[in-house]
């Protein structure tokens, strides 16, 4: 085989495609542009590692089974602290979706990064919202049957039924979870490949 | 040269660099994560109260309870009337000309006489008069068991819990007496709780039916009044108790507490369309002019980037 050959390959295309547009000092920068220095940068990475924790105790929690939790004093516990994640993931993620609006961090051929962060936030509220109707307690149930007319007014109540607990605790521990990380991945690999977005050119404010 | 366009286009960037360990910060972000996480769940814990079961519901208040199943008999609960995807009580909401419900169809067939009395009350083993009731209803014309069921929801307004019975003052209504009571004692025991789940076989994780009956009921409503729960209370965005719930629900429930959607029968599919709508602005902030120039104008930046500005 010659090394055209090689060359023509589709995973050698791959590769070239992958580490042209990332390479390791994209990955893992070791420098960053001066101007990513604001306390509202932190709020990024506070989103992630939350969602980390919402993860890591939600298999906690997956590992006895949905009812655990309202037997046992440490898997009551476990809920809390999944539950306290869901709180500071939300309360990071809202500020750092203001931030970024505020920064138009659309701007530089971003868009793309900008709307897999958008359609991320909303999965989490999908994936927060069957958390919610999964916990098999009042809350559950009062939730549940309020936000059924909301659904099926629009019609998806016919394939989104959220009195049904065994589907929505698989939308909340599978498909949702699935999708969130795996935008979020996407969401980040494009954060390293379009770098941090700058300032605006510094400018006189535009008269009224 | 292309022109440069402020809210679409970015500045390259030729400043200066600085020193980024993106290991250590994420580090960090997850210690400090971990030890806010850990004390808000030592602090304050989280709301667990316990689910209301048709037995719970029974016991507390039979008398809501049986006017309840009459209801279901009478098709006057919100069940029985709701239309797509459970029956064809109704059209449903619409938005402009579309029931978009109705347009789906029913997909999951609730027949509330049919799902939440007959049949349970069918399952009950070994006891004569209630057999002898069912046969008698089984038997009757449509329009007498509408002749029955009026005449005894008329008098239901004087129901009493008496003596371990429901005790209606009404005379004429056929087999209802004996069906009600059998109803709510078997309610009671917790074995319409089992007869509403199992409907589907031996393993079911499918709660459909028993929460839209225990949904048609006032004492559940009045328990999700007293936390604060109910959609002029902002609703299910709240948890029980004083848990922050799902406050990035807000501008959702928010259109609930204001007219017209305060008191619209179409209020719940006009706010999803508003919040699709919001949903898809957000979406597409990037390819809205106007929408995309408002960062630029408001000048926020100004203070998440004002050492840069400050040094430039």
């Amino acid at each position: 085989m010659s090394s055209t050959d090689i060359e023509r390959q589709w995973t050698t295309r791959l590769r070239h495609r992958v580490t042209g547009h990332l390479p390791p000092e994209k990955v893992l920068p070791d420098t960053q542009p001066a101007y990513v220095a604001s306390w509202i940068y932190v709020f990024g990475v506070t989103t992630m590692v939350a969602l980390s924790m919402v993860i890591l105790t939600g298999f906690v929690l997956a590992i006895r089974g949905p009812q655990w939790w309202h037997t046992s004093d440490v898997g009551h516990y476990v809920n809390s602290l999944h539950l306290w994640s869901v709180e500071v993931f939300f309360f990071a993620m809202v500020i750092h979706l203001w931030g970024k609006f505020f920064m138009a961090a659309w701007r530089g051929r971003r868009a793309l990064t900008w709307m897999t962060g958008v359609v991320t936030f909303l999965t989490s509220i999908a994936a927060a919202f069957t958390g919610y109707v999964s916990q098999t307690n009042f809350d559950s149930q009062w939730i549940s049957t309020q936000a059924k007319d909301g659904i099926n007014a629009t019609g998806a109540g016919s394939i989104f039924n959220v009195l049904n607990l065994g589907q929505m605790l698989m939308w909340h521990i599978v498909l949702l979870p699935l999708v969130a990380v795996i935008l979020t991945a996407v969401h980040v690999v494009m954060v390293r490949v379009r770098g941090v977005v700058p300032p605006f050119e510094d400018a006189p404010p535009e008269k009224p | 040269m292309k022109r440069f366009r402020p809210d679409v286009d970015a500045p390259e960037y030729h400043g200066p660099y600085a020193p980024y360990d993106i290991i250590k910060e994420g580090t960090i972000a997850f210690v400090v994560v971990a030890i806010l996480v850990v004390a808000l769940a030592t602090l304050f814990g989280s709301p667990d109260t316990k689910a209301v079961t048709i037995r719970s519901w029974s016991n507390a208040d039979p008398v809501d309870f049986a006017t309840t199943a009459l209801g279901e008999l009478n098709g006057t609960t919100i069940t029985a009337g709701y239309g797509a995807p459970y029956n064809h009580g109704s059209l449903g909401q619409e938005l402009g000309p579309l029931h978009l419900a109705n347009l789906v169809g029913v997909t999951i067939p609730v027949n509330p006489v049919q799902d939440f009395v007959i049949a349970p009350l069918t399952s009950v083993p070994n006891d004569h008069p209630l057999r002898v009731a069912l046969a008698q209803w089984h038997t009757a014309s449509s329009a007498q068991r509408a002749t029955w069921v009026s005449r005894y929801s008329h008098a239901a307004v004087h129901m009493t819990w008496s003596n371990g019975h429901i005790v209606v003052p009404a005379t004429d209504t056929g087999p209802l007496g004996v069906m009600i009571n059998s109803l709510t004692q078997m309610a009671r025991s917790g074995a319409l709780d089992q007869a509403l789940v199992t409907g589907h076989g031996f393993y079911t994780t499918n709660y459909t039916k028993p929460l839209l009956f225990v949904a048609d009921g006032t004492y559940f409503a009045n328990l999700a009044k007293s936390q604060h729960l109910l959609g002029n209370q902002w609703g299910m965005m709240n948890e029980t108790d004083s848990y922050p719930g799902q406050a990035w629900l807000w501008l959702y429930t928010f259109w609930y507490q204001v007219p017209p959607f305060s008191s619209s029968p179409n209020a719940d599919v006009q706010v999803w369309a508003i919040m699709m709508l919001a949903s898809a602005l957000l979406l597409l902030v990037p390819f809205i002019p106007g929408l995309r120039s408002i960062p630029r104008k408001v000048r926020v930046y100004r203070l998440i980037w004002r050492e840069h500005y400050r040094t430039s």
